[in-house]
């Protein structure tokens, strides 16, 4: 158990480190930015705002002090979980993020299980037969899946199921036109079928080939020569001997996938209207809300190395020659 | 029939492969913009002879929309796994040669970079730099480097290690002696393949990034432009608009993944006769 917790605490600096270098060198490249904030705060209205006015806006932003002494209270702030209010939305960005994540969160599991469990098993189908058909198929399949913009898997979706077939709504988290209270759970489902969908076909294709890839090694070590020696063969060889042993790594592996999984929710919410966090970092980025951007860099940061130190926490749980070295 | 072996089969379909996609560079280049004309005549056409991709709701026709974007594309993205792959061969021989100190920061840079979100720090970069084509192109050419980067230091820590290194060292040559003839022809094979390989990544990051709107302004024809103008026709039926330029991207994207994993296989006689 010390270890485990001396760990997690040797992780948590590592990410206290990254996390101030990153918000220490956005916050630098945000400053150089040739975008004007009150100009991207204003928008269209600007012919309407005379300069004291503009002055007066950067005075009450602070825009007038040094970057230094800018990054300073916007990082004195940002301890205390205070995240600075959003341009566009004009609500607090820590509410804004809380909002969004729940939406991108379902979405994300869904389609973070789904590909999981498919890739999985169309691994393992394919190291058994190695070779064969089935491997040539799922490996042209897997190929093929990695070299698709995951946007242009949400188009195709988007063109089969709910143009032609109607199946699905085009898009957006609820119906439109509804109020809140009366958005069902069946809306909400039938909302996030296609995003979820498009997210998990994209991500696949790596768990399925490093599962293929581990399989096949374990299949070719002697512990199995040995095993069909005995004459075990088919299903009940692949779940004595094989199973534990690639089930560590894919779950690794899927788990430090983070990362990719952030940036196809953003694709895939974009496509299908989709009121999440992606589609907020889109919008951040292109209409100038810097808080918002800010703060949206600083989460997805926390998202990936939550991925990161779940894949480490668990093979050092789950592997044994990592928990035999612990200290008596 | 003539029968080839491993390493024959490699250069041809390596030959072909690149022959196709230099054709399509070339054309995107050579097609001058007057070819993408309004045509109101021709609207929202279905793919025939004359248009195989069929034609825009402006009657521009869409093969020639298509090769252009994808022109474009393969030129962002050759700039941009270019000058990832020098940055990764700089930042992976200081890792490796200069010391401790320097490698620590080296390996933090990567833990850094790979950190964030790909995509996100593509919209950060993209934003800081006001949009444009600038910001696509520096953001794809400062991004791509982290992974390769760790695979360099690890071939030249592994090289440096070995017994002719050494015994090259206790003779006497200088470290630049040994850096040259040593150390850098056996990079040279991961240059090539770090290029074709990582060229994939930028072409499908450039076009996600057009198409979220951050790049370039809609007249230029990029892929992601051309694939978000097509979302808003969707729903009418208009399915050739994003099936086929996707579909060539996914071809290009593939084809240029054909080429690296070839190249590996060349470069690698265990693999080369397998």
């Amino acid at each position: 158990m010390r270890m485990i917790f001396s760990f997690i605490g040797r992780k948590v600096l590592r990410l206290l480190s990254l996390l101030f270098a990153i918000s220490v060198i956005t916050f630098i490249l945000i400053s150089h930015s040739p975008i004007d904030p009150i100009q991207a705060y204003i928008g269209a209205d600007m012919m309407r705002v005379g300069p004291e006015q503009r002055e007066k806006i950067a005075e009450n932003w602070g825009l007038n002090e040094p970057p230094a002494e800018q990054f300073f209270r916007w990082g004195s702030s940002v301890i205390q979980g205070d995240l600075g209010t959003s341009m566009i939305y004009r609500r607090p960005v820590t509410e804004m993020i809380h909002e969004k994540f729940l939406h991108s969160l379902a979405l994300m599991i869904i389609a973070w299980l789904l590909s999981g469990l498919i890739g999985f098993i169309l691994g393992i189908a394919a190291a058994m037969k190695k070779d064969k058909w089935p491997d040539r198929i799922i490996k042209g399949y897997c190929y093929t899946l990695a070299a698709t913009p995951t946007f242009w898997m949400g188009l195709l979706l988007l063109m089969i199921f709910a143009v032609w077939l109607e199946w699905f709504p085009i898009g957006m988290g609820v119906p439109a036109g509804v109020l809140t209270e009366n958005v069902t759970l069946a809306d909400r489902i039938s909302h996030i079928v296609l995003p979820a969908f498009t997210l998990s076909i994209v991500g696949v294709a790596n768990v399925a080939l490093h599962t293929r890839q581990k399989l096949i090694d374990v299949l070719s070590s002697e512990y199995i020569l040995f095993a069909k020696a005995r004459g075990e063969k088919g299903f009940t060889l692949l779940w004595r001997h094989g199973i534990r042993n690639i089930s560590l790594p894919a779950i690794t592996l899927h788990f430090a996938g983070f990362s990719e999984l952030f940036g196809g929710a953003v694709l895939a919410e974009q496509v299908f209207s989709y009121p999440g966090l992606g589609q907020a970092t889109v919008e951040a980025g292109l209409r100038g809300d810097i808080p918002l951007l800010l703060g949206l860099v600083i989460f997805s940061t926390l998202f990936v190395f939550a991925g990161n130190l779940l894949a480490d926490l668990i093979s050092f749980i789950v592997d044994p020659r990592l928990k035999e070295r612990k200290p008596v | 029939m003539i029968s080839l072996n491993k390493r024959q089969k490699t250069v041809l379909v390596s030959g072909i492969t690149c022959v196709i996609l230099l054709a399509i560079l070339v054309s995107g280049l050579l097609i001058s913009n007057d070819r993408i004309v309004t045509n109101l005549d021709a609207r929202n056409l279905p793919p025939s002879l004359t248009h195989p991709f069929g034609t825009d709701w402006l009657g521009r026709d869409m093969l020639i929309r298509t090769l252009k974007g994808m022109s474009m594309s393969i030129g962002v993205g050759l700039i941009a796994a270019a000058s990832s792959v020098m940055i990764a061969v700089s930042l992976g021989i200081m890792a490796a040669t200069l010391g401790r100190v320097v490698d620590g920061i080296i390996s933090w840079l990567v833990d850094l970079f790979l950190s964030v979100p790909h995509l996100v720090m593509l919209i950060l970069i993209a934003f800081v730099l006001g949009g444009g084509m600038k910001g696509v192109v520096i953001g794809l050419a400062l991004t791509h480097w982290p992974s390769l980067t760790r695979v360099i230091r690890a071939e030249v820590m592994q090289l440096q290690s070995a017994e002719y290194v050494q015994t090259s060292r206790r003779l006497g040559k200088s470290r630049w002696f040994i850096a040259i003839k040593h150390i850098l022809p056996h990079l040279v094979p991961q240059f090539l393949v770090g290029l074709f390989l990582l060229f994939p990544h930028a072409i499908l990051h450039e076009s996600a990034i057009t198409f979220l709107g951050m790049g370039l302004s809609p007249h230029q024809p990029a892929i992601g432009i051309i694939l978000s103008e097509s979302m808003r026709y969707l729903s009418t039926g208009m399915w050739w608009l994003a099936f086929f330029p996707g579909l060539c991207l996914l071809l290009v994207v593939r084809a240029f993944d054909l080429i690296g994993e070839h190249l590996q296989s060349f470069v690698d006689p265990h693999r080369a006769n397998e």
